[in-house]
């Protein structure tokens, strides 16, 4: 695999962290909390699937059609069961409440499904790809990821933008209490909210699936690498997401190609050298407003 | 104690009350009686006994990062792995004695937490939270790379314990090593809350923007706790190297597995977040959950996680925070309290 195609590949794959990073970017921006099951909940989508596509002998893609509205009622119950009186608990509590939940799913997971590996079909496009030369190939699947990604991501901009329920979402995002006074329900905004991180979250995990092989005890090695596109891109920022999984992705592939072993090594070096950067200029912020104060 | 608090009139200041004078007597009176178990007992109960002094270190210095940093990290781990695996390599690779490479990892662990602490003490939140779980999975990586270290199948101390001690010898010294790291680490701790920057800590545990405007500094607070955290967790990593003898890179059960991070949030949890006696209480239940109910396997972690989330929304202060707001009651003071003369 030459340089150029480690480059591209890395590319593609940034779509599917985008999209893996997409719903925790989504409730960190509206409720300021970080979801630590949400690697987890991406991973029982995948379950999920897994069991229809076995029972029903259906593709992986026709099992999306129930599972997506599934994750939808799975996020909106979470909230309203355990997020809402943890976000009311405190400002820590929400981390303790979901670490909790990665323990849960992971362990019934495992207990339902057993510690084995397993994978979700992909069908014909799995395997195909395009060749532009003898060292340039490019995997039909990874492309259509990163396609989906930038669906969803261009959905959510257009559905915060420009409908009633995304301003509201807005609204509630900048000040809870003071949209509270214009007759906006926050708890119902919130749990709308996790509801669409969920879902993402789902089909994210269901993509993963498909591209390599799953465990009970992936999920937290998804929470990382969406976490990681979200901190490169900018916390926050929808679209620095993308920009965050692509990096992720490209240090991945290339790490990998000098080395297969250095795979996932190479991705979190990349991460925390963006917080090296950013200690090194907060500490030079920091020290400067001390001079000046 | 050179807290200044202002003169009153018809308040009288006081941090020991007789329960706690009674209780912190008794206590040290425990830790000396202890220290004489491996004459009275036989190999199982100091093997119990080793357990459940890693688990009160694991505890509380879970709770002084989370519950007087509010620092809640999901990646200590890191250093019970860093512990282990500098004791493997001191000690199998150059031949060091097992026990002095305990002490000198310790050290070691204290040592690589300053730069990571230079680095994340700038996260805030969850993003402290999984920036730390990041480190421990980098940690637990750069060790599977390495063969010299047994790579991604592991390792074993058993031959340079071996060489040096007999099994029953190897046990006496483990328990004393890990009685004496947990009455080291609490007294320590004790001390360091009790003192003018541990005032500053229950501050920084409040309110910390409230704390930072008054002029306490909020950012050498979380470095001292920091680094005590980690030497501690570091600590606790060598004495279960020399409890299990072998050990594991990679995967949540591991050395470097985040299931240590659930065993700490449970025991904190259940015992108190940010109370003092609280995590060694949560250490107990979580021993004796082990010892009577299970202590692996799918349905201990799915009982841990249930009760974690449970308690952290019913009963946000844990089982001795309710009792000392219910009753009034501080057995290891580091605050003090006001009583009308």
């Amino acid at each position: 695999m030459s340089w150029i195609n480690a480059i591209v590949h890395g590319i593609l794959l940034g779509g599917l962290y985008a999209l893996l990073a997409t719903g925790l970017s989504l409730m960190f921006g509206v409720m300021r909390i970080i979801n630590l099951a949400h690697g987890s909940l991406a991973l029982l989508g995948a379950y999920m699937t897994f069991l229809l596509t076995e029972h029903l002998h259906v593709s992986t893609y026709l099992a999306l059609v129930p599972v997506l509205p599934g994750a939808l009622v799975v996020g909106y119950a979470l909230q309203r069961t355990v997020l809402e009186r943890s976000l009311r608990a405190g400002e820590l509590v929400p981390l303790l409440t979901t670490f909790g939940l990665i323990l849960v799913i992971a362990n019934l997971l495992q207990y339902f499904f057993s510690p084995d590996v397993h994978s979700l079909g992909s069908g014909s496009i799995g395997s195909a790809s395009w060749r532009v030369s003898s060292s340039l190939t490019i995997p039909a699947f990874d492309a259509l990821i990163l396609g989906i990604a930038v669906f969803v991501l261009g959905g959510l901009h257009l559905l915060l933008r420009h409908t009633q329920m995304g301003r509201e979402l807005r609204a509630t995002a900048a000040d809870a209490d003071t949209a509270e006074l214009l007759g906006i329900n926050a708890r119902a905004v919130y749990a709308r909210a996790t509801a669409i991180a969920v879902a993402t979250a789902a089909l994210a995990g269901v993509f993963y699936a498909m591209r390599s092989a799953f465990d009970p005890s992936t999920g937290p090695t998804q929470l990382i690498y969406a976490f990681e596109a979200v901190v490169i891109g900018g916390i926050g920022s929808l679209w620095g997401t993308l920009v965050g999984g692509i990096v992720l992705g490209v240090a991945q592939t290339v790490g990998a190609r000098i080395d297969v072993q250095y795979f996932t090594l190479a991705g979190h070096v990349v991460f925390l050298a963006v917080l090296v950067a950013r200690a090194v200029a907060q500490a030079g912020a920091f020290r400067l407003r001390w001079r000046l104060a | 104690m050179s807290v200044a608090v202002e003169r009153l009139p018809g308040v009288h200041v006081q941090r020991w009350t007789r329960t706690s004078a009674a209780f912190t007597t008794a206590l040290g009176g425990l830790v000396a009686v202890l220290a004489f178990a491996p004459v009275l007992f036989g190999a199982n109960t100091l093997n119990n006994l080793i357990q459940l002094y890693f688990l009160v270190l694991l505890a509380m210095m879970w709770n002084a990062l989370a519950g007087y940093g509010g620092l809640v990290s999901v990646g200590q781990q890191a250093f019970i792995g860093i512990g282990a695996y500098a004791v493997v390599f001191l000690s199998v690779q150059h031949s060091l004695n097992p026990f002095l490479a305990m002490l000198l990892a310790t050290l070691i662990g204290a040592a690589l937490s300053i730069p990571i602490a230079a680095v994340m003490l700038w996260l805030r939140g969850g993003a402290f939270a999984i920036g730390m779980w990041v480190v421990a999975e980098v940690f637990a990586i750069l060790v599977s790379l390495d063969a010299s270290l047994g790579g991604g199948t592991g390792t074993s101390a058993v031959l340079a314990f071996n060489l040096r001690y007999d099994p029953a010898h190897r046990l006496k010294y483990t328990y004393w090593a890990a009685l004496g790291a947990a009455a080291v680490t609490l007294v320590v701790l004790y001390a360091l809350l009790r003192s003018r920057l541990g005032a500053s800590l229950q501050a920084i545990r409040d309110d910390e923007e409230a704390a930072a405007s008054v002029g306490v500094r909020v950012r050498l607070g979380k470095g001292v706790l920091f680094v005590l955290a980690a030497a501690g967790c570091t600590a606790a990593g060598t004495i279960i190297l020399a409890w299990q003898l072998s050990i594991l890179p990679e995967g949540p059960d591991s050395i470097f597995g985040v299931n240590w991070s659930a065993r700490m949030i449970f025991m904190v949890l259940v015992g108190g977040l940010g109370t003092f006696e609280g995590p060694i209480i949560g250490a107990v239940v979580l021993f004796l959950l082990q010892q009577y109910v299970s202590n692996s396997g799918v349905w201990y972690f799915v009982m841990l996680g249930v009760i974690a989330i449970g308690v952290a929304i019913v009963l946000p202060r844990g089982v001795w925070g309710t009792l000392q707001d219910r009753f009034n009651l501080q057995l290891l003071p580091v605050g003090y309290r006001l009583r009308q003369r």
